[in-house]
């Protein structure tokens, strides 16, 4: 509980408005989770600006007061990444959400941090531009939110994460100071600073005004769906089109479990029966586009696909991408609860890990739904479980952790896009070495040297033992930051 | 179908008549993928005022962590019960049925202040009693006609009564009460009899706006159906239902059920979306009532929006040049309640001559929702707002729109910023079409 909470939320008060600041209990309580349930963290106050100007007052306040903060989007993060664990106050952006300046010319736009992905895309349509970066949870997530986690898309394989759009950004320090990282060109002079910023989780800063890349339209675009009898045929399809050194902008997977509650959800076309489905895109000249079409389809039917359905027309396409972008959202239909894990692999070990997987589910009695961007191996088994069941939300995860450590042990990691947070912070161990955490946490005080500013994130507490596995990764930052 | 026994369920803070369905609220993956469609939180910009929030708030409630506080119920009231949200959500969450069973406990357990409450009870008794609607709908005509208006308005002693001061600005122009004597109680279908189906006359529709009603008849007659509107029947309950009402509503809805049975009908047409849907949600809210619970299973299915019937059998008859540039609204209750778009639309299409261009954020609300405006007028302002602007934006010189509520709002909104624009019902428009009469005033394309 913060100490003089009367007096700051006047303070705080005079700074946004009456309006926007939030101190009740019975209002608090909907901004004590986010898209991930099982933790839950109640801030003391929340307010709710509408400038960078408002922002930048409000974290004086809380730097003068040492009252710890943390920034929120439209709180659709998957590893508690907005929770006020100490408290404090919570900074919801969601008002600020306004398209500043389109650069058609410049190919670049100005928008404030509380503008949902989608709205960019939408506002440039009509003119063939798009932004690239797309999270399944585009139509709700913030760009501010997807700067902060560093988002992957369905177009990840071919056009990378949020930090290759991103030109420069605003940000208010932890200690109000409002600076300018970056610019309006791709490559400024000097550190990547903006590089630095992105992914940094909500600790580095707040991101009060963000440029983004918008990119033009490709000539063509074609997406397949292919569907399989298992989930080996399709993984190693996935294995099979990237060994042909084919880019598709994206290759995404589901298995049975996920058909089924997407078409319960949004009708998209899947078919019921199928034990898995690959949607395969690639976009590019036309030319290139229709050369490609025929060797997904010879590596598709190398592994036994039942059937190659090429998508007609645009609204085909869109229906097949509003079904796959649905699937954690349409849980619901099938499970009270689910539990995400995020984990990546070296897409080669696909068809082992898949089958790890289906013996874990059998080892602990819960299902699990698979659906995930298979072109990067980024896993995303959403375990299902019903937290009214006793000790069911344990099992689900200690399962994600057994999930975890066999793809740290394949080579892969902990995370692939949706943050460490709250919820992987201990077991970050299983990746780095006590130095190289260390060194991270240096450059952590560079930006925020009192922590005041999303505490509890990302670095171990030691709540958990947890014991680091035989990663080829480990020691990584040490080598390159020296031990200084 | 149906719910749990009402005395199986562990209420929490809510008491044991229809309590949220814990199934309801079970189904949200907290996803936030309605955030964004919902009106109240793009306007209000809080997250106590989106449908995550207060499924949120009202699972706290019902599982015993919370309690019906003052801020709750201003949260819950402020929802316009648009149901964007269902639209949107992936997981399918009732959330209509959630909130209507929260506001069923609110009406029941919360005390509001009482000059509150005497305005509430006194704006809903208005509008769902028939006779007190009669009455008034005399007394304002000749409150309108008779210059009267002018004067009081002219006065500025409207600001001295607060609340019902600003609900005479709401007033739409009381048309003269005749037209409605029309309405026969069996209007015999024109050649071939297609089904013999009922027509709910609505209370807002059949005092304000008793020119659609007779459109809607006609045009229904003209394509084979024999319209029944039996005389004894009463308001189908749907703003009490919104209200929270809910006893006072199962009331009229089971008073419903037996004048449509009694009728002997194979369908219940209804021209307003808002009565439509909650007409066709009888089964819910009748689910533990153990002698009207199938009646009123059967009875929902056999409602249908006008539009429906005139998707499910073609238009008859000659439909003459109607050239119109009309642009849709999609009203709440149609599109995100029972899921009706393409049809109204489909109609439209089918008139010869008739242009229509589409509406950006057709399924935005328009800020009516029931008596949302009544009770909310500067937040209903924005929503009507944002709706006159896109509606601008289109050039059309007709908005169509297929519920009373919307209609009101949008002519109110139109005629502030001084747009001549009209505002009709799809039946009025295929109406027209048949008579081959469009009304003076409309500019032709
Ligand atoms: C159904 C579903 C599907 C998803 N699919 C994907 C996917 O495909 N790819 C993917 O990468 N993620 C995905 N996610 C995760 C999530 O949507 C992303 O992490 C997203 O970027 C979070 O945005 P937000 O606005 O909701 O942020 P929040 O959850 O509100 O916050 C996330 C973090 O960002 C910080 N933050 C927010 N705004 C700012 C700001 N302006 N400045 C600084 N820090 C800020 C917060 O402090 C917090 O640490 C999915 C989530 C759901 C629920
Ligand atoms: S879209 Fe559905 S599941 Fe997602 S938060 Fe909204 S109500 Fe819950
Ligand atoms: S019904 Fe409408 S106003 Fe109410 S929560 Fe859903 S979208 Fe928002």
């Amino acid at each position: 509980m913060l100490k003089d909470k009367a007096r700051i939320v006047r303070e705080l008060g005079k700074i946004v408005g009456p309006n926007a600041v939030i101190c009740e209990e019975d209002e608090l309580r909907v901004y004590d989770t986010d898209g991930l349930t099982i933790f839950k963290a109640m801030p003391d106050v929340v307010v709710l600006p509408n400038s960078a100007g408002q922002v930048a007052e409000v974290v004086k306040v809380c730097h003068r007061e040492k009252v710890p903060f943390v920034a929120r989007g439209s709180g659709t993060g998957l590893s508690g990444g907005a929770l006020p664990l100490e408290g404090g106050v919570l900074i919801g952006l969601n008002r600020m959400n306004r398209i500043l300046e389109i650069d058609y010319e410049n190919k670049r736009a100005v928008v404030e941090p509380g503008v949902i992905n989608v709205w960019l895309t939408n506002a440039i349509a009509a003119r063939g531009y798009y932004y690239a970066p797309d999270p399944a949870s585009q139509l709700a997530c913030s760009i501010g939110g997807n700067v902060a986690e560093n988002s992957g898309g369905v177009r990840t394989p071919k056009y990378g994460v949020t930090t290759n759009h991103i030109l420069g950004l605003e940000v208010v320090l932890p200690d109000g100071e409002l600076v300018q990282l970056g610019g309006k060109t791709l490559d400024t002079p000097g550190y990547d600073l903006v590089g630095v910023f992105v992914g940094s989780e909500g600790t580095f800063g707040i991101a009060t005004k963000v440029i983004a890349r918008i990119m033009k339209k490709p000539e063509a675009v074609k997406t397949l769906m292919a569907v399989f009898e298992n989930l080996e045929d399709a993984s190693n399809a996935v294995s099979g089109i990237v060994a042909a050194g084919i880019v598709p902008v994206s290759i995404e997977m589901m298995d049975n479990n996920a058909i089924q509650a997407v078409e319960k959800g949004v009708g998209a076309g899947y078919p019921l029966d199928a034990g898995s489905v690959l949607v395969v895109e690639v976009d590019g000249p036309r030319a290139e586009v229709e050369a490609l079409v025929h060797p997904i389809t010879e590596v598709c039917e190398k592994n036994h696909v039942r059937e190659v359905r090429l998508a007609k027309d645009d609204a085909e396409r869109l229906l097949l991408w509003k079904g796959r972008k649905a699937a954690f959202a349409a849980m619901g239909q099938i499970s009270p609860d689910y539990y995400v894990q995020d984990a990546v692999i070296p897409r080669t070990k696909l068809p082992q890990i898949m089958a790890y997987i289906a013996d874990l589910s059998k080892k602990y009695g819960l299902r699990v739904a698979n659906v995930f961007h298979a072109g990067d191996g980024n896993l995303h088994p959403l375990i299902l479980y019903d937290s009214r069941n006793e000790g069911e939300l344990h099992k689900a995860e200690e399962m994600g952790s057994e999930i975890m450590k066999a793809c740290i042990g394949m080579g892969g990691s902990i995370t692939g896009e949706h943050g460490v947070g709250r919820e992987k912070r201990e077991y970050m161990p299983l990746m780095y070495t006590e130095d190289d955490l260390e060194a991270m946490k240096k450059v952590k005080r560079v930006f925020n040297p009192d922590g005041v500013l999303n505490p509890g994130k990302i670095f171990p507490t030691g709540a958990k033992d947890v014991k680091a596995g035989p990663s080829g990764q480990r020691g990584i930052v040490e080598k390159v930051l020296g031990h200084s | 179908m149906t719910g749990p026994a009402a005395d199986t369920i562990a209420a929490g803070g809510f008491d044991r008549i229809d309590p949220p369905d814990t199934e309801i609220y079970l189904d949200c993956v907290h996803c936030g993928f309605c955030l964004p469609t919902c009106p109240t939180y793009l306007v209000l910009g809080n997250e106590m005022d989106n449908p995550r929030g207060r499924i949120y708030l009202t699972r706290a409630i019902s599982e015993g962590r919370s309690k019906i506080t003052d801020r709750f119920v201003e949260h819950m009231n402020l929802c316009l019960l648009c149901r964007a949200c269902e639209t949107a959500c992936p997981s399918g969450v009732k959330f209509g049925f959630l909130m209507e069973a929260a506001r069923g406990q609110i009406e029941r357990n919360y005390q509001y202040p009482p000059a509150e409450k005497r305005f509430r009870d006194h704006v809903l008794r208005t509008f769902t009693d028939l006779d007190r609607l009669e009455t008034l709908t005399g007394l304002l005509r000749f409150y309108q006609q008779s210059g009267l208006q002018r004067l009081v308005r002219a006065s500025g002693v409207l600001s001295l009564f607060g609340r019902l001061g600003k609900m005479e600005a709401l007033l739409p122009p009381i048309p003269d009460q005749r037209l409605r004597k029309e309405l026969p109680e069996v209007l015999p279908a024109r050649g071939q009899k297609r089904a013999r189906v009922g027509f709910l006359a609505g209370c807002v529709q059949r005092f304000f706006l008793p020119q659609v009603n007779a459109s809607t008849t006609r045009a229904l007659a003209e394509n084979g159906f024999e319209v029944v509107t039996p005389r004894e029947q009463g308001c189908c309950g749907s703003l009490l239902v919104h209200e929270g009402e809910r006893e006072h509503a199962k009331a009229f809805a089971r008073r419903t059920i037996d004048t449509f049975e009694r009728a002997g009908v194979d369908f219940i047409v209804v021209n307003a979306a808002g009565c439509g849907s909650v007409m066709k949600e009888y089964w819910e809210l009748l689910h533990s009532d153990a002698v009207y619970r199938t009646r009123a299973e059967a009875f929902s299915q056999k409602v249908r929006d006008t539009s429906e019937l005139f998707a499910q059998t073609p238009a008859n008859g000659r439909l003459r040049e109607l050239p119109l540039k009309v642009t849709y609204h999609d009203a709440c209750h149609l599109a995100h309640g029972q899921k009706v778009r393409q049809q109204p639309r489909n109609l439209l299409k089918a008139i010869p001559g008739l242009q229509l261009v589409e509406l950006a954020e057709s399924d935005f609300c328009c800020g009516s929702a029931g008596v949302y405006n009544v009770f909310h007028p500067e937040v209903a302002q924005k929503f009507l707002d944002r709706k006159i602007d896109r509606i601008k934006e289109t050039g059309a010189e007709v908005v169509v729109s297929a519920n009373p509520g919307c209609t009101f709002q949008i002519e109110r909104g139109l005629k502030e910023r001084g747009l001549g624009i009209r505002v009709v019902h799809p039946m009025e428009l295929l109406d027209w079409s048949y008579r081959g009469a469009m009304p003076s005033g409309l500019r032709r394309i």
